[in-house]
């Protein structure tokens, strides 16, 4: 009794948090579709999903997605394979270069594609602007680096024997990769592919900055409807198929998952020299470099071309407000803001997911205990299956009157942005702190040491290095987070994703060289963060 | 027949496997026994074509397998632990190299069943190996490698993660397999009983190198040197004075070393050694003794169950001529 009642002690602050933070929006959002004037109405819910326009924009999401799944699950496998299976020169600085993109800002990656892709730009020729391939290559650009790390780290760790095994058997290399090496990497590739999916179908800035009005999937009609057209009735309608929709894909993505027998042998083997044999695997593994490496570069040199020439003109431009004063405040001061931003977010996302991460990982003593441990563990899931924009929203239509009036608080942000980045924290202790063998705490509780002595020697040299990699991750998943921020920012006090999409929205030379500058600051700040928690060497990083 | 030639495997600097030159002939079993370490599991991964030589040859009935990848080799290799597919059913691991060859399914389907039935694990079929217990594991990696009938079939350390108990048992089922099917095994193993228990040949590895090899029976008798005697089980090895004096009372002529095991003295009225007892363990097939034998030294010795010697009696011991090995050469001491 007395474990659960200080199981439920602990619980009470991430379930506060969660509460009032996530179930009153949503519940907020949900009230606002079905209800009018206090009368459950779901005609109206109805009536919206049966226009034409929504069909339209379900079905866009829908095959964007299924298409840059697919090629990035394609794309990232030998990848994977070259980088984590085979002894590459320079492989550990390549994988750690592929975790950028990653966590590069979606505004940032919508802006260099349209550099790309543009009148002017290097494939400016194909056309691509403002076609729905664009935005496939955005969202495959960003994801190809999910794969590569998820399906990688699996690979990597894969026991090379029964390959070998298979191949003593009279099996051909291709043979061996189809019915041994495969089937025990479908986990990996189900859950890379699932959230990669998950990731498409939720993306907001690379379509918005690339789709515009014209091509909008769900996630950008529900910014629009409430940005410009104000129909909040239509923008909850969609939050609400969204979330049914995440929700059912996530459910499908673990059955999926589930194989006939989980428990697979693990070795990590070491990188074998390269052979002839793998020539192809690593061509296909630098055309997937040069196809990440040509946005940036592109993106890069914008930034430093002026007129007709090259210079710094766009960066010292930041310090000003733009064109026709494009913005209400410098460029410079939009950073400063995403910098304090980002702060307070790390932290809360940091001391919400730590608390998380320690109740759902311990091992239950009593079938009352595991009861109570795996309703909060399912409860602290929730926000996973909700896309940001649904968050910024919801936040946007609850959080603005009585009881809980945040409106004007320099925390409604940080908030927003640390449950956006609330799962990355988790999803990175949740596997080491459940990897702790419990009888070592077991052994260090029968030496004589109290819980907190418990937690000081057995999970804490254990663990701070992987909170330390969530920090980093979570502080550039604030960064770049544009999805709910965009709803909640206020115009005085932007973040520098927010400046950069309302620099594109200008027109105006200055404007948009400028967008090209803040955009290389931005994602070199992120770069730089997401470097440092390379060098952690934190396994497992950044996969899912 | 398999044909090896100063096959040498070598790592950066250091050789795991040095010069060694080996004969097996059809349907003859050989074992190569060494401590862990010796390079053993890199000669067999070496034979089955996962590990690169860097000198060297291995042949196939004249046919030198240099350019042969492992799968077209018609070589099985069973791994330690088996390495069954965790994803397979019990049926679809054994039929694996079955299906790769695209055995129509009426002769497949029997195949197995035999093959099963072989091993012991009729009905099995459906079972997934992460439900079987260690032995059932290794009797389905055994059907799975001899599911093609392979010319040549590699056992790494077969029955070393088992449990004593099994171990024993596997072992007879698995000799009078490899007979029946006729089959031509290369082993390697640390365990010399798992060696004696499967091989006809031998082959001892050290540090790289196969210091002996021949009949089992031959090696167990004349093993060449101190290293390779204790290695196969001898308790200890006598030089000089000692050695004269055991020799003597087993009337073999003198030699400058003898390897005796633990039970080469035993308790014998009619015995030419005589012997005080210092300690006596019960066992249950014999007392086990230490005794003091005036020139020898303390020494291992055996009574018979029954015998009553306790420790501070005077005994009369005999030396049994099959439990001491004659050393030909004597490293310096």
């Amino acid at each position: 009794m007395r474990r659960i009642a200080g199981l439920l002690l602990l619980a009470a602050g991430p379930v506060l948090v969660l509460g009032v933070l996530f179930v009153l929006p949503v519940s907020g959002m949900v009230g606002e579709g079905f209800l009018t004037d206090g009368r459950f109405t779901p005609g109206a819910v109805l009536e919206v999903l049966a226009r034409p326009r929504v069909h339209r924009v379900a079905w866009f999401t829908l095959w964007t997605s299924a298409v840059a799944t697919l090629l990035a699950v394609v794309l990232g496998l030998p990848a994977a394979y070259a980088l984590h299976r085979l002894a590459l020169p320079g492989r550990a600085a390549v994988r750690a270069a592929l975790l950028v993109p990653f966590v590069l800002p979606t505004v940032v990656v919508g802006v260099a594609f349209r550099q790309l892709l543009g009148e002017g730009g290097p494939l400016g020729g194909l056309g691509l602007d403002g076609t729905p391939a664009a935005i496939v290559c955005g969202l495959v650009f960003f994801n190809v680096a999910v794969v590569v790390r998820t399906v990688g780290v699996a690979w990597e760790s894969l026991d090379p024997r029964p390959g070998q095994a298979a191949a003593a058997l009279g099996a051909s290399p291709s043979q061996v990769l189809r019915t041994v090496t495969l089937p025990a990497l479908r986990p990996a590739i189900v859950g890379a592919a699932s959230i990669v999916f998950l990731f498409c179908a939720t993306a907001f800035g690379i379509v918005l900055t690339l789709g515009g009005v014209r091509h909008a999937t769900i996630e950008t009609e529900i910014y629009l409807l409430t940005t410009t057209v104000f129909d909040l009735r239509a923008a909850s309608a969609l939050s609400v198929l969204q979330i049914v929709a995440v929700v059912a894909l996530l459910a499908l993505a673990a059955r999926l998952r589930a194989v006939p027998d989980p428990t697979a042998q693990r070795a990590v083997a070491p990188a074998r020299a390269v052979r002839r044999g793998d020539t192809a695997v690593v061509l296909a593994t630098l055309v997937v470099l040069g196809a990440m490496l040509l946005p940036i570069v592109t993106l890069v040199l914008g930034s430093l071309s002026v007129g007709e020439g090259w210079g710094l003109a766009n960066y010292r431009a930041l310090t000003t407000v733009g064109d026709d004063q494009a913005l209400v405040v410098p460029v410079t001061a939009a950073l400063l803001t995403s910098l304090r931003t980002a702060v307070d977010a790390t932290w809360m996302a940091l001391l919400v997911g730590v608390t998380v991460s320690l109740i759902v990982t311990r091992r239950s003593h009593s079938v009352a205990e595991r009861r109570v441990r795996s309703t909060l563990d399912g409860f602290f899931m929730l926000p996973l299956g909700v896309s940001a924009v649904t968050l910024g929203f919801g936040f946007l239509i609850t959080l603005d009157r009585p009881p809980l009036d945040l409106r004007d608080s320099p925390l409604l942000v940080p908030m927003a942005q640390a449950l956006v980045a609330l799962p990355l924290v988790v999803r990175t202790l949740t596997p080491v702190l459940g990897g702790i063998d419990d009888r070592q705490r077991q052994a260090a509780a029968s030496l004589g040491a109290s819980p907190w002595r418990t937690l000081l020697t057995v999970d804490l040299p254990v663990v701070w290095k992987p909170v330390l990699a969530a920090s980093g991750f979570a502080f550039a998943a604030s960064l770049g987070e544009f999805g709910a921020t965009s709803f909640l920012a206020r115009d005085d006090t932007p973040t520098l994703p927010v400046v950069i999409f309302r620099l594109l929205g200008h027109p105006g030379e200055m404007n948009y060289g400028m967008a090209l500058a803040a955009s290389v600051v931005l994602a070199g700040t992120t770069a730089l963060v997401v470097l440092a928690v390379e060098r952690l060497r934190v396994p497992g990083v950044g996969a899912f | 027949m398999l044909t090896l030639r100063d096959v040498t495997v070598r790592y950066g600097d250091t050789a795991a496997v040095d010069h060694v030159s080996l004969d097996l002939g059809s349907g003859q079993v050989l074992a190569v026994l060494g401590p862990s370490g010796c390079g053993k599991s890199t000669l067999l991964r070496a034979v089955a074509g996962l590990e690169p030589l860097s000198a060297g040859s291995i042949s196939w009935d004249g046919v030198d397998l240099a350019g042969t990848p492992t799968h077209r080799r018609g070589f099985a290799l069973m791994f330690q632990e088996g390495q069954l597919f965790a994803h397979l059913t019990v049926a679809r691991n054994v039929a694996y190299a079955l299906r790769l060859r695209r055995t129509p399914s009426a002769r497949l389907r029997a195949r197995v069943r035999e093959l099963l039935e072989l091993v012991g694990l009729a009905g099995y079929d459906d079972r997934l190996p992460g439900t079987l217990s260690g032995g059932e594991r290794q009797r389905v990696a055994l059907a799975r490698a001899l599911a093609v009938e392979p010319r040549l079939i590699l056992l790494d350390e077969p029955l070393s993660a088992l449990d004593a108990n099994l171990r024993e048992r596997l072992a007879g089922d698995l000799r009078d397999i490899l007979h029946a099917a006729g089959t031509t095994a290369l082993l390697v193993t640390h365990d010399h009983e798992e060696a004696f228990a499967l091989a006809d040949r031998l082959a001892v590895m050290r540090a790289g190198r196969v210091v002996q090899s021949g009949g089992i029976d031959q090696v167990w008798r004349e093993p060449v040197d101190e290293q390779t005697a204790l290695f196969l089980g001898y308790a200890r090895v006598l030089r000089d004075d000692a050695a004269r004096l055991v020799l003597e009372a087993a009337g073999l002529p003198p030699a400058p070393a003898v390897a005796v095991r633990r039970s080469a003295l035993v308790v014998d009225g009619a015995g030419p050694i005589r012997a005080r007892v210092e300690s006596a363990r019960v066992t249950p097939e014999q007392v086990r003794l230490v005794v003091d034998a005036g020139g020898l030294g303390r020494l291992d010795a055996v009574a018979s169950l029954g015998s009553r010697v306790s420790p501070g009696d005077e005994v009369a011991v005999r030396v049994d001529v099959t439990r001491v090995a004659v050393l030909p050469i004597v490293p310096a001491p």
